[in-house]
């Protein structure tokens, strides 16, 4: 009988054999200097690092085939990022002599090209499988609390990225909540702000041009250009207006940073709203003004209610949008994890970019799937349209 | 009682509305009728200031609109449009009771009020009351419409194309029952169609609208025989004619004494019906519920304009 090949399974096993066969890991006498690289068969004693190199290139090969049903290869997706996640953990322990605190073993361009590999394949099988709300929400705790349990347990302890944490996990915690306050902070900002405006330029058409042309003007000010205006303006307004230093005003900080959080925000968010608003059925809000509603009872009761999964579709691509953004915050000491990117950067120390690189990952992964899944709890009803 | 006095609507330079005068008594049916862009709808919106008028007045029972807010105007004048204009975000009970709750009526009293028009309109309260808008057929949506419309118990209702959306059998049917409500609640009706068939069915008086001026303005039996203008026998249609006169009149007016075989036909059936009745079954006269027959040539006699101005 003839098997069918699945196109997306011999991509994914490219992606994975390629890792199998490049370095998994680096091995660095400090944490500066470049290290060796060493693959997976050769990173862990020997049985081991074959069985697991084996068992991966065999998942990888025979998710060739078209026969999989999607939630087998859902599942043993899931167990091959666990396993490959667990391995560099093992390599790292087993690699590091005893008592050096200055070896690092970091991740090498093999384990991310098999992190990719089966994260595509999960990705793949999960977009295949129509789950319902509450499973996909079970689904992101889980995930969630998998991660915690795996950091928790001390499994991944002896990996740099770990051991660079390890050397900072104060400051970790308070730039974490830095970086959440940056990206929470200047979404809140936009909402109140933005909300406001969207309906102003809903009610005056005449001012939507203008409006929404200076706002995409600002959208395209790269982030860079942005705070090198910035700096001197708000520098001169610290210094010479009273008050305003006291108020928090300052060139470089956290001030600037959330002003330019705050202005890239604006554009979705007001632009979303009239979407949003110019969407519901004109026949519903006619309606509504020939019952005796009042405006702002009209927009309370009928318009902003219908709006809402398009409104939330702004939070969303905002939330996201400054999860990233706020990196940059780090460059003008406005804190969050950028910090570390950017401390990284200038040690040359890849290890400590990881560390402000990938919680702002999985921040921006994990606010982007709840909020899809909002959308979609709340998208439920038809919009405005012929009920 | 509605009196629109001098009403004009201008749009840049151009006049939607030009002049129109009306009155509508108190309990009666007003249809407005016209093509597309003959001003029907504006004329029909400037009663409720849902459109200001450029000039002139209107006055229910003797009172200025002018001088109302607008939204309290309108939460006293029943409105209904075409397409129904649910809130498709609530349900059933609370579409019905948006015009009590603006109102500050209690929550029982609006409770009561929404089974009420549930059960006036052949909804099953318990089955409907929690519905989405969604859920419903589109009869029943349109139903839920009017409902709404009636809910605080409104003297005048202004309807535009409410039957526009619906299938002619489900039309039919609606028509029958707005006008029975109406007459059961004695509501002061102004509706707008471009269907002159639905203005005769339904209307005690017709206005025909035509480029913002009022062409005509009378009962369906003057508007059918004596047309103001070649614009209004356009609209009537010349094959239609006859049967449209037919149809406003029951076949109790012109019982006759006499014996005649077959099927009894009801005494609030309409002359057209009667008609129909003797070409299909191939009779010439038709026994009348009650007693007495109603005779294909006196039905002949009514379907001719010179019969009705002789009378």
């Amino acid at each position: 009988m003839a098997f069918r090949i699945s196109r997306t399974g011999l991509l994914f096993a490219l992606i994975g054999l390629a890792g199998l066969v490049l370095p998994f890991v680096q091995f660095k006498p400090n944490r500066i200097v470049p290290g060796e690289g060493l693959r997976l068969f050769e990173a862990l004693s020997l049985p081991l690092g074959w069985i697991i190199g084996l068992v991966l290139g065999a998942v990888l090969i025979a998710g060739c085939l078209e026969r999989w049903p999607a939630k087998l290869r859902l599942t043993v997706a899931l167990l091959a990022v666990i396993a490959v996640t667990l391995a560099l953990g093992a390599a790292a322990t087993q690699l590091t002599p005893p008592d050096n605190t200055l070896a690092r073993v970091s991740p090498a361009s093999g384990l991310w090209l098999l992190l990719l590999a089966f994260t595509l394949m999960l990705a793949d099988a999960q977009s295949r499988i129509t789950l319902g709300l509450p499973i996909r929400l079970a689904m992101l705790t889980g995930a969630m609390v998998l991660i915690a349990v795996i950091l928790g347990s001390g499994a991944l302890d002896g990996v740099s990225v770990m051991r660079e944490y390890a050397a900072r996990s104060d400051l970790f915690a308070r730039e974490a909540v830095g970086h959440l306050a940056l990206a929470f902070g200047s979404l809140g900002l936009a909402l109140l702000i933005g909300l406001p405006l969207g309906v102003a330029i809903y009610e005056s058409p005449a001012m939507r041009r203008p409006v929404l042309g200076i706002l995409n003007i600002l959208q395209t000010i790269p982030s860079l250009a942005l705070f090198g205006i910035m700096i001197p303006i708000f520098g001169w307004i610290a210094a010479n207006i009273p008050g305003a230093a006291q108020a928090g005003v300052a060139g470089i900080g956290l001030f600037p940073a959330m002003v330019a959080l705050f202005l890239y925000s604006l554009l979705p968010v007001v632009s979303n709203t009239l979407t949003g608003l110019t969407g519901v059925n004109p026949a519903t809000r006619e309606a509504a003004a020939g019952l005796g509603m009042t405006r702002p009872q009209i927009l309370v009761q009928v318009l902003i209610p219908l709006a809402l999964p398009v409104l939330l579709a702004a939070i969303r691509i905002v939330l996201v949008q400054n999860i990233g953004l706020a990196v940059i915050a780090g460059l003008i000491g406005g804190g969050g994890f950028g910090t570390f990117v950017f401390q990284g950067l200038n040690q040359t120390a890849m290890d400590l970019v990881l560390l402000g690189a990938l919680p702002t990952i999985a921040l921006a992964l994990v606010a982007g799937i709840a909020l899809d899944l909002l959308v979609e709890a709340t998208g439920g009803r038809p919009k405005g349209g012929q009920a | 009682m509605i009196e629109i006095q001098n009403l004009t609507r201008i749009y840049g330079t151009t006049a939607v509305v030009k002049d129109v005068s009306l009155t509508v008594e108190t309990g009666q049916i007003a249809a407005l009728v016209g093509t597309s862009g003959s001003g029907k709808t504006t004329l029909l919106r400037m009663i409720n200031r849902l459109v200001e008028p450029s000039a002139g007045r209107v006055l229910i029972d003797g009172k200025d609109t002018a001088e109302i807010e607008p939204h309290l105007l309108r939460r006293q004048i029943g409105y209904a449009i075409q397409g129904h204009g649910l809130f498709p975000h609530r349900t059933v009970a609370q579409n019905i009771s948006t015009v009590p709750r603006l109102l500050g009526w209690t929550q029982d009293q609006h409770r009561a009020r929404v089974d009420e028009l549930l059960e006036l309109f052949q909804m099953e309260p318990a089955d409907f009351r929690d519905r989405m808008p969604h859920e419903l057929s589109g009869g029943q949506q349109q139903r839920v419409g009017v409902a709404r419309a009636l809910a605080a118990r409104p003297d005048l209702l202004l309807m535009d194309e409410p039957f526009g959306a619906l299938d002619p059998v489900i039309r039919a049917k609606a028509q029958q029952d707005l006008r029975d409500i109406q007459r059961q609640l004695g509501t002061t009706l102004i509706i707008v169609t471009h269907d002159m068939e639905e203005a005769v069915t339904l209307g005690d008086r017709i206005a025909v609208m035509d480029k913002g001026e009022l062409l005509q303005y009378g009962p369906p039996s003057e508007i059918l025989t004596t047309p103001a203008t070649s614009f209004v026998s356009d609209l009537i249609g010349t094959g239609d004619r006859p049967f449209r006169l037919l149809s406003l009149t029951p076949v109790a007016e012109i019982i006759a004494e006499g014996q005649a075989e077959g099927a009894e036909i009801p005494r609030e059936a309409s002359l057209r019906d009667a008609l129909a009745e003797c070409l299909w079954s191939g009779r010439d006269r038709l026994p009348v519920e009650g007693g007495g027959i109603v005779t294909l040539d006196s039905l002949r006699a009514q379907a001719a304009p010179t019969a009705r101005a002789a009378e």
